[in-house]
């Protein structure tokens, strides 16, 4: 397998002396993240995320499952990440690469030690039946900055998602199907995003969003996680540059404000898929009559 | 150096690998480009792609990135490595491409060339066989000259699809064309699907690499439409 190529002496400079003026090669300020495109749906918990060139689709499944005896009335929640050489040319198959131990680790932290999801919330019958949650993020194309990408596509599948409804009478448990009674969404506590820098040189230039060729060459990152009642969830500083505390200040300041922009585009999808699944709906019912 | 613009090309179908394609081998002058294989009298596909005809030529066209080396192509690569007596160069294929040090104009023994690893070059590739490394040099063959092979300075490199290039070279896209009535801009196209650009100053660089990025899918009248909106 041929490994990730590595930049040219030319493609550094460039880079970093663009950034010296401001100036990123794809055309967009230091500031500023790429155009994002969340598409939700068809099927409840399927989002697809386009991150410029990066693409993640995320696709929540459940089932019911005994849960754990020392948590006997709690669901189940569990992230899996797959990297596949289709989006990493380097990756070498059968052992999962530092990379991906990274993504799915920052994803776990972020969504499942957080508890974005009510857990509690899953449990049918205590000690008995809980729903258990799989959260599937496939890797389609990678042109940098995949946590963040893989982070929207899990919170907005997540909120999207619906499981069938449940009633419980005495001991019998009734699982209704979703054509016979409406599915239910997963009740969710908070919506940590993730938001990545990168920085180069000394640490005085840095950017949000990194591009592929922009993560080749950066010398430090710093992850931030952050919900939406601003709170920071997540720091992760993994090796790399020493950063000063005014620039974690700043940098988790300007996180704060993309953390909104990101919800707001997550709820227009979701207002969306909504919209589209009410039409559709309407569609059926016609026919039916 | 320049390619003549083949005349006519027909796309005739859409073909599949294993695909047989109904040809007589016993037309005379009858040429198969890369993608198909003649095995006994019939003749089958190794790509998914169009089948192109041009006269008597036929071969299949897709948007493939990899690589394969041929003779007389010209390629943008990067040193990737230094032996003793040659640079290894990276050039997008399956294997690492060498750049002997007597491969450059002027060339000996003593005077050696000054390349460091991760500089880009433009180069020729001399010699591609299929069971060994394949090998380039820094000057025309027909008079030793360095006519514009050797090292790039500054700018940057945009990978594109092997076809985009081709297209650029035969101005089919006549992208570059029309981007430079607009700004002024160096490029060399190499035939594995690097573009390496360079322009005045970074702003117009990270333009033209934009410019030539979207141009990739679009068609002629989309360009001029593109490099209009940017005239403005």
């Amino acid at each position: 397998m041929v490994k990730e190529l590595e930049l040219s002496t030319n493609e550094k400079e460039l880079i970093i002396s663009g950034l010296k003026e401001g100036i990123r090669l794809d055309g967009r300020g230091i500031d500023d993240f790429r155009s994002l495109k969340i598409t939700l749906g068809p099927e409840y918990g399927r989002s697809e995320v386009k991150l410029g060139d990066t693409k993640v689709l995320a696709k929540v499944s459940c089932e019911v499952a005994r849960p754990y005896p020392d948590r006997p009335n709690e669901g189940m929640l569990t992230l899996n990440t797959e990297l596949s050489p289709m989006a990493f040319a380097g990756l070498e198959p059968g052992r999962p690469s530092e990379e991906e131990v990274l993504v799915s680790r920052i994803l776990e932290k972020a969504i499942k030690i957080n508890r974005a999801v009510d857990v509690e919330g899953l449990c049918i019958v205590a000690n008995e039946l809980a729903w258990s949650i799989h959260v599937d993020v496939h890797f389609l194309d990678n042109d940098g900055n995949i946590i963040d990408a893989a982070c929207i596509a899990a919170i907005s599948a997540l909120s999207h998602f619906r499981r069938p409804d449940v009633t419980v009478i005495g001991e019998d448990v009734t699982i209704h199907p979703v054509d016979q009674r409406n599915p239910v969404p997963l009740s969710i506590h908070h919506t940590p995003i993730c938001v990545t820098f990168a920085f180069f040189e000394n640490g005085d230039l840095w950017v949000v969003d990194p591009s592929l060729k922009e993560e080749q060459i950066r010398r430090g990152d710093m992850i931030i996680a952050i919900n939406n009642h601003k709170e920071i969830c997540v720091l992760s500083k993994a090796g790399g540059l020493p950063l000063e505390m005014l620039t974690i200040i700043q940098c988790s300041k300007l996180a704060a404000s993309k953390v909104d922009w990101v919800r707001e585009k997550i709820q227009d999808a979701i207002a969306n898929a909504a919209e589209v699944e009410k039409r559709k709906t309407l569609r059926e019912i016609i026919i039916d009559d | 150096m320049k390619h003549s613009k083949p005349t006519e090309r027909t796309k005739v179908k859409v073909v599949l690998p294993g695909d047989t394609v109904s040809l007589d081998v016993t037309t005379p002058g009858i040429t198969l480009g890369p993608g198909l294989i003649q095995a006994g009298d019939s003749i089958s596909c190794t790509k998914a792609g169009f089948l192109v005809r041009s006269g008597s030529i036929y071969w299949v066209e897709n948007d493939q990135k990899r690589y394969i080396p041929e003779t007389g192509e010209h390629v943008v690569g990067r040193i990737s490595g230094k032996g003793g007596e040659f640079y290894r160069v990276d050039i997008g294929s399956a294997h690492q491409a060498i750049l002997p040090f007597l491969a450059f104009e002027n060339a000996t023994k003593k005077n050696r060339p000054n390349l460091n690893i991760g500089d880009l070059i433009y180069a020729r590739v001399a010699l591609a066989n299929k069971d060994m490394d394949p090998e380039l040099q820094c000057l025309n063959p027909m008079n030793n000259k360095a006519d514009g092979f050797g090292k790039l300075e500054g700018g940057m490199v945009l990978k594109c699809s092997l076809r985009y290039c081709q297209r650029l070279l035969t101005q089919e896209t006549d992208i570059c064309k029309l981007l430079g009535q607009v700004l002024q801009f160096e490029v060399s196209i190499g035939m594995n699907g690097r573009v390496w650009l360079s322009s005045d100053t970074i702003k117009h660089i990270s333009l033209v690499y934009n410019v030539l990025k979207q141009a990739e899918a679009l068609n002629n009248s989309e360009c001029k439409a593109l490099v209009n909106k940017l005239a403005v």
